[in-house]
């Protein structure tokens, strides 16, 4: 429960109806979609817009009540779970693509805009707005900012990151900054707008960003190869990229996974095979035929089963929306489903593949496989029971050992989720005790009173570096 | 850890933690995925507590004793509409329909209604719907009322402007009572053109009195489409008005007697004409999933259900049969429980695209419920208007001078979008088997099934 003055007053800056501190609205926004963490926020606030949100803010850093900004709840590292209670922020009202830019080839957007309204209304005219996380549908666009979101296309266009100009944001201290322009150049000072995106909502609130637009490609083609082994196809993948092509998407699935993707999309995924590439290609018509015919090519010499395309733009886009759901459809199997995102340098992906059915073997639990093979991007997937407190004492000591492994293959803990509060204890492994520190240096900077989203990212129970005996 | 609770709070986690499917409950992950397909989510303006995500989570945290069963979380519970477009999006596929009776049964079974409520509850629940008879005397008596000059008078003397607007529309839109009486005798229907199946048709007890004419249409269709029809005369209400509202015992004896009195029948196919009853009879096996002496008598039931437009689709019937009628542009609204549960969405499509003379469009958000939702429009009728106006905007979009539905309270709701609109002069709305068989017109077998209803009509006699 809130004081009785800050709540009065937060109930003051955005009206009653958009408070909510009942039990039953508190708790539907006490999860996001990480499995194992849950905890009550002590209210829900809907600011209408940035005055609010800074006026908000300075309450709570008066009252010293964290501050969780929540999109719509697809996060996969419980970076939205109010672990310390404060407040859940919501972006519902602040949900409107502002202007469309087709001289600068630019988006304005509020934070709660969802990502694929924001990808079909730029694609009308012609532009193209490539991030495109699995989430998409519901996804927000502030909350593939802070999390840095990847997809589906990173491989040859890149992340989030890559496509954020200019941000307006509200500072812990109430103050409204803006970074960056709608400029291709701009060296003045240090990049705060990299700063934010991928910051967790830990250094303020964005409240407004600019997005950078490409002319759409022309066309765009969808194969898949099948694979009588994981093994096969890891390398495949290796051997494409090496081919000095980079296709807009590459991705990988393995049994498990086509088999529960499969039984919820049917749209005739094969289900006989040990492991699939989901292979697309954009660009100009020459161009992707040409690339798509080497590409099947390889994958034939490296002796796939068979190579498929798709016929149609529909069977295409059922095969990659079937894709996208893979790691809910995996849900099916048991009643907890822990995800990973492993990423190392794609050179290592079959390395990595080999290591994690290693792993998964030695602790003796089921480890599916899919993911963004094309970027070293993948999604090692634990169906579970939490209830079975054995067997997720297991779980947790492999998926330790997989951070492991893809830290020592030049990998990184997480490629896309981010750390949030789930995989604070391993930040260290990756960016070591100076990166840490420096890190939380930042965080001070920003946030002395240590209220925007607390506990995600940094931990006081950092986890001792596994030291494997080989 | 479980929070503070009354008395009455306490006795509802308890039968939450005794009856809820626990394993149902976690096999949500929060993915997000039913988000966008959720009706009041985006009516509400995005509020977590009015989607789905967010009433499985309150269920589970009432389960786990997170939470008190309090007002706001029956509320919750009480505003979904039962559409289940959250579960063919559903990659985990949770089966949110069979949670959500769970939970409101649990509710409803602590509940301490008015006497009032009580009595109205007892009245709909336990006279009237499980009495075929009685449904007959009941909408008879509505016929007498629109036939008699006694709906002027009360039109006249502004009697219904005591009642909330929706139901003074509703009270409009409803259709003019057949004075045909029920069918006597129990007697096949044969096939007009060569065999191709035999069928028993789920008459229902709205759909066989209220909607009579739409009830003959299908027999109709079905004999043009070369089925034996059967009708077995023991059968009655499916129970789904008692299943979504928390009435679930009531709704398992009404699926025994409606299993008793198909299952020897050796039908090839189990047809129905409303989307809401025949996903309700899709669901016997789960409703009696734990019944000794029905469970697997229900799973064999369930197979072959089957929606009217599914089979004509599935026959061929537009290549036997000539469908044609005047030029004019059509659109389709989908029945939410044909759609979702049965998964009946191509085949009504198909056949209005194979009907010469109607332009079909598409309509934006067909996929999405009108509001009807069984009772909802009335319980829940602010809610309900707000979808339905919406709804409407995007038929107007259309251009359409046909609105084509598959279930009785999606027609009464359209036509009552009509009324709202103030379209009549303009848009109509009708069941897909009156629009297929007014197409037929023409057809010479429409005479030869004319013909063999009078030879039947004079057998029965």
């Amino acid at each position: 429960m809130l004081k009785k003055r800050p709540r009065k007053k937060l109930i003051e800056i955005v009206g009653p109806e958009n408070f909510d501190d009942s039990s039953a609205g508190c708790l539907v926004y006490s999860y996001d979609a990480t499995p194992n963490f849950q905890s009550m926020p002590d209210a829900v606030v809907a600011p209408r817009n940035t005055k609010e949100v800074s006026e908000i803010v300075k309450v709570c850093r008066k009252e010293k009540i964290p501050i969780v900004p929540r999109g719509s709840g697809t996060n996969l590292c419980a970076g939205t779970v109010p672990t310390q209670g404060g407040i859940v922020l919501l972006f519902k009202h602040m949900n409107r693509i502002l202007e469309i830019d087709e001289e600068n080839l630019t988006v304005t957007v509020q934070p709660g805009a969802i990502t694929l309204d924001l990808i079909n209304a730029v694609e009308e005219r012609g532009l193209f707005y490539p991030p495109d996380p699995s989430s998409m549908k519901i996804s927000t666009i502030g909350g593939n900012i802070n999390e840095n979101s990847g997809g589906l296309r990173g491989l040859k266009y890149g992340v989030t990151r890559d496509y954020v100009m200019a941000l307006e944001a509200v500072l812990p201290n109430g103050e409204i900054i803006r970074t960056g322009g709608k400029l291709a150049k701009d060296v003045a000072g240090y990049d705060l707008t990299r700063l934010f995106v991928g910051s967790e909502g830990t250094l303020g609130v964005i409240t407004e960003a600019t997005l950078k637009l490409i002319p759409m490609p022309e066309t765009k083609q969808t194969m898949i190869a099948m694979f009588h082994d994981m093994d096969t196809a890891a390398k495949t993948v290796s051997e494409i990229i090496a081919a000095k092509i980079i296709p807009a998407t590459l991705e990988f699935l393995d049994k498990p996974t086509l088999v529960a993707v499969e039984e919820f999309a049917r749209v005739g995924l094969p289900t006989d095979v040990e492991a699939v590439l989901l292979i697309e290609q954009d660009g100009p018509p020459e161009i992707v035929e040409r690339d798509m015919k080497k590409m099947a090519d390889i994958c034939m010499y490296e002796n796939a089963k068979a190579v498929q395309v798709a016929n149609s733009e529909a069977e295409a886009q059922a095969l990659t929306t079937a894709r996208r759901a893979a790691l809910s459809a995996l849900a099916r199997l048991k009643p907890t489903t822990i995800l990973e995102d492993a990423t190392v340098p794609r050179s290592q992906i079959a390395n990595m593949v080999r290591a994690i059915m290693e792993i998964a073997q030695k602790y003796d639990v089921t480890i599916c496989t899919f993911g963004h093979a094309g970027d070293g991007n993948l999604h090692p997937t634990c169906p579970t029971d939490s209830r079975d407190k054995d067997e997720m004492k297991r779980v947790e000591e492999a998926f330790e050992e997989i951070f492991h492994k893809a830290i020592e293959l030049g990998g990184t803990i997480t490629g896309e989720h981010g750390v949030g509060e789930m995989k604070a204890p391993y930040l260290e492994w990756k960016v070591g005790e100076e990166g840490l520190a420096i890190m939380r240096g930042i965080k001070h900077a920003f946030d002395p009173a240590n209220i925007m989203n607390p506990g995600k990212m940094f931990t006081e129970n950092s986890r001792k570096r596994l030291v494997l005996s080989s | 850890m479980t929070v503070k609770m009354t008395k009455r709070e306490q006795k509802i986690h308890e039968s939450f933690r005794e009856q809820m499917d626990e394993a149902e409950l976690l096999n949500c992950m929060r993915c997000g995925f039913c988000l966008p397909s959720c009706p009041t989510y985006i009516e509400t303006g995005y509020d977590e507590a009015h989607s789905p995500r967010g009433r499985i989570a309150l269920m589970k945290a009432v389960h786990d004793g997170l939470v008190a069963p309090d007002d706001d979380v029956e509320r919750s519970l009480n505003l979904c509409l039962g559409c289940r477009a959250c579960e063919p999006v559903c990659p985990a596929g949770v089966n949110y329909g069979h949670l959500l009776e769970d939970a409101r049964d649990i509710f409803n079974s602590h509940k301490r209604h008015s006497p009032h409520v009580k009595a109205v509850r007892k009245t709909v629940f336990n006279g009237l719907f499980p009495h075929q008879n009685r449904m007959e005397k009941a909408v008879g008596l509505l016929g007498m009322y629109q036939r008699s000059g006694l709906q002027n008078v009360t039109r006249k003397i502004g009697f219904m402007k005591l009642f909330p607007k929706s139901m003074q529309d509703m009270e409009k839109v409803l259709p003019a009572v057949s004075r045909k009486r029920g069918r006597k005798i129990e007697s096949a229907y044969a096939p007009v053109t060569s065999k191709t199946a035999t069928v028993a048709f789920f008459s229902g007890c709205l759909m066989d009195t209220m909607f009579k004419e739409t009830n003959e249409a299908t027999i109709k269709l079905l004999q043009l489409a070369g089925c034996e029809v059967v009708i077995p005369k023991d059968q009655n209400c499916c129970g789904a008005l008692h299943g979504h509202s928390g009435e679930k015992d009531t709704a398992k004896e009404l699926a025994k007697r409606n299993i008793d009195a198909f299952e020897d029948l050796n039908a090839d196919f189990i047809i129905s004409n409303a989307g809401g009853c025949g996903a309700f009879l899709v669901d016997y096996a789960h409703l009696l999933k734990d019944d000794a002496e029905y469970g697997e008598r229900a799973k064999a039931f369930t197979t072959k259900i089957t929606d009217i437009s599914q089979l004509l689709y599935e026959l061929n019937f537009y290549e036997k049969i000539k469908l044609a009628v005047p030029a004019q542009t059509v659109t389709y609204q989908d029945s939410c429980h044909l759609r979702n549960v049965m998964h009946t969405a191509e085949a009504p499509r198909e056949l209005l695209k194979a009907i010469e003379g109607a332009d079909y469009r598409e309509m934006e958000r067909a996929d999405s419920c009108c509001g009807s939702a069984g009772i909802y429009n009335i319980v829940e009728s602010e809610m309900s208007m707000q979808i339905l106006d919406h709804k409407m905007e995007d038929v107007v979009v259309t251009n359409a001078h046909t609105i084509v539905t598959a279930n009785p309270g999606c027609l009464l709701q359209m036509k009552l979008g009509i009324e709202r609109e103030g379209l009549s002069d303009k848009v109509r709305a009708v069941h897909i088997v009156d629009l297929l068989l007014e197409a037929c017109g023409d057809n010479p077998e429409m005479k030869a099934g004319e013909e063999a209803d009078e030879r039947t009509e004079a057998y029965q006699a």
